[in-house]
């Protein structure tokens, strides 16, 4: 990263005459614009859009970009975020004029090439999952949770239950809770116990009649397999309610288990982590949902359908559906790119993809654990969680060490979260880096203990090498600047 | 099989093992019960090598009729526009595209400056004070809007115009079941909303009253009556607006909207079968702290000099978690900059000359068919959109005119069955006027065949 000054805003380089666009003569006879529209709707003040010439654009985002870090600057351990290679083929394809260039109003037979591409991502996701039925429409993670809860919810009022109750881990992403309030559920959280895993008395306890559904991330954000699975699927059930699992962590079980075998009702799966949908510096993602058969009355509308003479076609004829969460088929480009990773990868592909991304945590896990506390003595799936508590009674805090890694040119891992686990870092190294990059991480992370100790001040004044220093948040949240203003 | 996305060798599983003490990958998974254990190998196709992967989805791809070879009337929410070149190299590079959310500002400047132009941008087309750095899709963001507005009053009843997207309205009500709110569908009169029914309709239980600008048909609302409808009973006025439309109208801002939602597709998103897109949201002042999403502002390090960071933070579910103001979390920012991309690259002159271009087209494509002698049922003034009646089905027409590739409107009886017959055609810039004449030939054809 190159340390410069100052970067101007687009809008400072702007100068009236400078054009970067390129739109042709007006080729119809013209109308007077107050003969078609009403003169009090007509734009008085332009908006102050900027006025740069086609270079200075590429250069105003060129700086940008060399002033940000992705996947392929270096590497980027952001825990339960599943930050692995984004495969260059996905990009090409997704830019196809027979899927770029397709209205999602076109009549289906001229669209057989896309639902087509659909039908096989949802099929072979059911078969990941071990559901019944997918569907591609949510277009997150969390619209996927919040869709889910929406059908959970529809599946309990035709029977004529009133179930209003969610319960989540205090391990949850902060999602599932959210998701259940957009939803109209509340949310109930139970503690965990002293393995990471979920106390089950605390459930039995709180499970009931009042029960919608048990939201779960498996691995858990601690990256630890919750291994009273199966009797936590009984108690959920026995009550009436229905399990629910967050795919967030699916990194960690391709061709291992499923969620469909272990007890799950229904599931989302982002495909932005798991299935290399490039993050895009914060979306668009894609969060489809799978469900067990007795839920599929309810999914979103349209579901992508095959009829008996090969042909494909939207079916829209579900009058149980909760409705629509998304216009048109959800994020399309983003599932074009995960069902291409899914062919490159096959079967066999995806389990190593587990095998190698789990063997690579715990490897890290295990070197790093004399030099960091490690809360949970286990093995670790495809993430683990260190804790900086020894670090911080030196004053040196877990931001500090997140800060530093800075220095060394990587994006720090996950930290503060999961809330229960004191200066918390949580380390994914996904199964797409070497083992070079693993060690020269792990020789950095030893240096940053020893620094720790010898050299505190190093740490807390970090990061020493980026374009700007630590920014000052409070003050961006309690004055806030928003936008630009000349 | 080779795995080009896996680097570990034999070696370095050995050594990995070794380390750990144990003999095989197995024991790793060791705590996942036996009787939940996946057996044997998923039932998914075997792994294809790249120039496999090509020949197959390029054979895919090229079963679908697309924009390049064909001349697309149709909208409804997803248009065929001008994409300068530079925007798909920008969004190209992968220090922006294979990134996280800047949760980390100090190696995230690029990211953060560009949502932070970004929500300037969209403040300058709307006339709004506070814009976020985008939501999933248009439709959605009308959703989140009524959220919004309902959050924050004591009525729960949320008034919808028809002439809303009736996708966004569907999402709308399925939002409303979730957080208790009541949805109510006002009544069009000539392709606009009915002034008198939606007077009537709004009373102190109205949380929001929602209009699309220009509307679903096209046509364009008259704000300036709808404002005082919504504010007379303190409802909160949301708009949803084609930002492309703001070229050349007056934006819902200086009317005395209180929210102002859309989707910036038109600028520099392909329409990629209606997915992802890119939402936007933007506000009054007054409600900067009830918005959705994340919102990049501006700050200072420890030296004074200027850098952004994501704030506001005390909203959003990563934070607040169930008392969050949405379970928002990714949202589409590569495409929100793709939008600045194609909002700098067009500017202050292009963003008015393209809006132009797409009036110009429009009401000559207008002209022509109304010349046919074919039916234009509504008589406000409209911008890119505007609908016929045909006297033929709309998807008899279509194939008709696919023939001619020609990609026809939207079949307007999908959603009122009272415009059964009636199409909605769309005209940007991207039509020239030999492809705008050729439709009207083909309409030609419908009439007299």
């Amino acid at each position: 990263m190159v340390k410069e000054k100052e970067k101007a805003l687009i809008f400072e380089m702007s100068k009236s005459g400078r054009f970067a666009y390129s739109l042709p003569e007006c080729d119809v006879p013209e109308v007077d614009l107050t003969d078609v529209l009403p003169s009090d709707f007509i734009r008085e003040t332009p908006a102050e859009l900027p006025e740069v010439s086609e270079l200075q654009l590429v250069r105003h985002y060129t700086e940008l970009s060399n002033r940000n870090h992705g996947i392929d600057s270096g590497f980027y351990p952001l825990g339960s975020c599943t930050m692995k290679y984004n495969p260059k083929i996905n990009e090409d394809v997704a830019r196809y004029p027979g899927f770029a260039k397709i209205h999602p109003y076109q009549a289906e037979e001229t669209i057989q090439g896309a639902l087509e591409l659909m039908y096989g991502l949802q099929t072979e996701l059911e078969v990941i999952t071990g559901m019944d039925y997918v569907t591609l429409q949510p277009a997150a993670g969390a619209q996927g949770e919040w869709t889910a809860l929406m059908m959970i919810r529809a599946y309990h009022e035709s029977r004529g239950e009133k179930r209003t109750k969610v319960i989540v881990p205090d391990t949850a992403h902060g999602t599932n809770p959210a998701s259940a309030s957009v939803a109209g559920l509340e949310t109930v959280t139970i503690s965990s116990n002293e393995m990471g895993g979920v106390n089950l008395e605390e459930l039995r306890r709180v499970v009931g009649s009042d029960t919608a559904a048990f939201m779960m991330t498996n691995p858990s954000t601690l990256g630890l397999f919750e291994q009273q699975i199966v009797e936590i699927a009984e108690i959920v059930h026995a009550a009436g309610g229905l399990l629910y699992y967050d795919g967030a962590n699916a990194n960690a079980i391709l061709g291992i288990t499923r969620p469909g075998d272990m007890g799950f009702d229904v599931v989302h799966l982002n495909l932005h982590k798991t299935f290399t949908g490039p993050h895009g510096g914060g979306g668009p993602g894609s969060g489809p949902v799978g469900c067990k058969k007795e839920l599929a009355p309810f999914l979103p509308a349209p579901l992508v359908v095959k009829d008996m003479d090969d042909s494909y076609r939207l079916d829209d004829e579900r009058p149980d559906s909760i409705g629509r969460v998304k216009a048109y088929y959800g994020n399309f480009g983003i599932n074009v790119r995960a069902y291409v990773y899914i062919r490159s990868m096959g079967p066999q592909g995806l389990r190593r993809v587990s095998e190698e991304a789990v063997l690579n945590a715990n490897y890290m896990m295990r070197r790093l654990a004399p030099y960091y506390d490690l809360p949970y003595d286990q093995v670790c799936k495809h993430e683990f969680v260190l804790s900086g508590r020894r670090q911080k009674k030196l004053g040196v805090r877990t931001l500090d060490i997140a800060k530093r890694l800075l220095d060394f040119g990587y994006h720090p891992p996950t930290i503060y979260f999961p809330l229960i686990v004191e200066e918390c870092m949580m380390i994914e190294p996904t199964e797409t880096e070497s083992k070079e990059t693993l060690d020269e991480f792990i020789e950095v992370m030893i240096q940053i203990a020893r620094e720790a100790e010898e050299n505190p001040e190093i740490v807390q004044e970090a990061p020493h090498h980026t374009v700007v220093t630590r920014l000052d948040e409070v003050t961006a949240a309690r004055k806030p600047i928003l936008r630009y203003k000349r | 099989m080779k795995y080009r996305y896996l680097p570990m060798t034999w070696e370095d599983k050995k050594e990995m093992l070794a380390f750990l003490g144990i003999d095989s990958v197995e024991e790793l998974f060791s705590d996942i019960p036996e009787k939940v254990r996946f057996k044997g190998e998923l039932n998914i196709p075997q792994a294809m090598s790249e120039p496999e992967i090509v020949r197959y989805f390029n054979g895919l791809a090229n079963k679908n009729v697309n924009s390049q070879d064909y001349a697309y009337f149709l909208g409804a929410g997803i248009y065929d526009h001008y994409i300068p070149s530079t925007v798909n190299h920008v969004i190209s590079r992968s220090e922006f595209y294979t990134a996280y959310t800047p949760y980390q500002p100090e190696i995230s400047q690029g990211e953060l400056q560009a949502i932070f132009e970004f929500q300037t941008m969209i403040c300058e087309l709307t006339g709004m004070e506070v814009a976020n750095s985008s939501m999933y899709d248009g439709p959605t963001a009308v959703a989140e809007a009524a959220n919004l507005a309902v959050g924050g009053a004591t009525g729960k009843k949320v008034l919808v115009s028809k002439a809303v997207h009736p996708e966004a309205r569907s999402i709308l009500k399925v939002n409303g079941k979730g957080q208790g709110y009541e949805v109510v569908e006002i009544d069009l009169k000539n392709g606009v909303t009915d002034l008198l029914a939606l007077d009537e309709a709004s009373d102190e239980s109205t949380a929001a009253v929602i209009v699309q600008y220009p509307n679903f048909f096209g046509a364009i609302e008259d704000l300036r009556a709808i404002e005082e409808i919504a504010h007379r009973h303190k409802g909160l006025l949301v708009v949803s607006s084609n930002p492309l439309a703001l070229g050349v109208l007056e934006p819902p801002g200086k009317f005395g909207a209180d929210i102002v939602v859309g989707d910036a597709q038109p600028f520099g998103i392909p329409m990629q079968l209606g997915g992802p897109t890119c939402g936007y949201f933007s506000v009054k002042e007054k409600l900067m702290r009830k918005i959705p999403g994340r919102i990049v502002g501006q700050t200072k390090d420890q030296n004074g000099k200027r850098g952004y960071v994501l704030t506001l933070q005390a909203r959003e579910q990563h934070i607040r978690r169930e008392k969050a103001t949405s379970n928002i979390c990714s949202n589409q920012a590569l495409n929100a900059l793709a939008a600045a991309v194609a909002m700098t690259a067009l500017g202050k002159h292009g963003v008015q000359e393209m809006a132009l271009l797409n009036i110009q087209k429009t009401h000559y494509a207008k002209k022509k068919i109304a010349e046919l002698g074919l039916e234009i049922p509504f008589s406000a003034p409209v911008f890119n959109e505007f609908v016929i009646k045909l006297p033929k089905s709309v998807g008899e027409v279509n194939r008709f005119l696919l023939k001619g590739k020609i990609v026809g409107g939207y079949d307007l009886g999908r959603d009122y069955p009272e415009l059964a017959g009636h199409m909605l055609l769309a005209v940007t810039e991207s039509r020239t006027k030999e492809e705008i004449d050729s439709l009207v030939k083909g309409l030609e054809g419908i009439i007299r065949g």
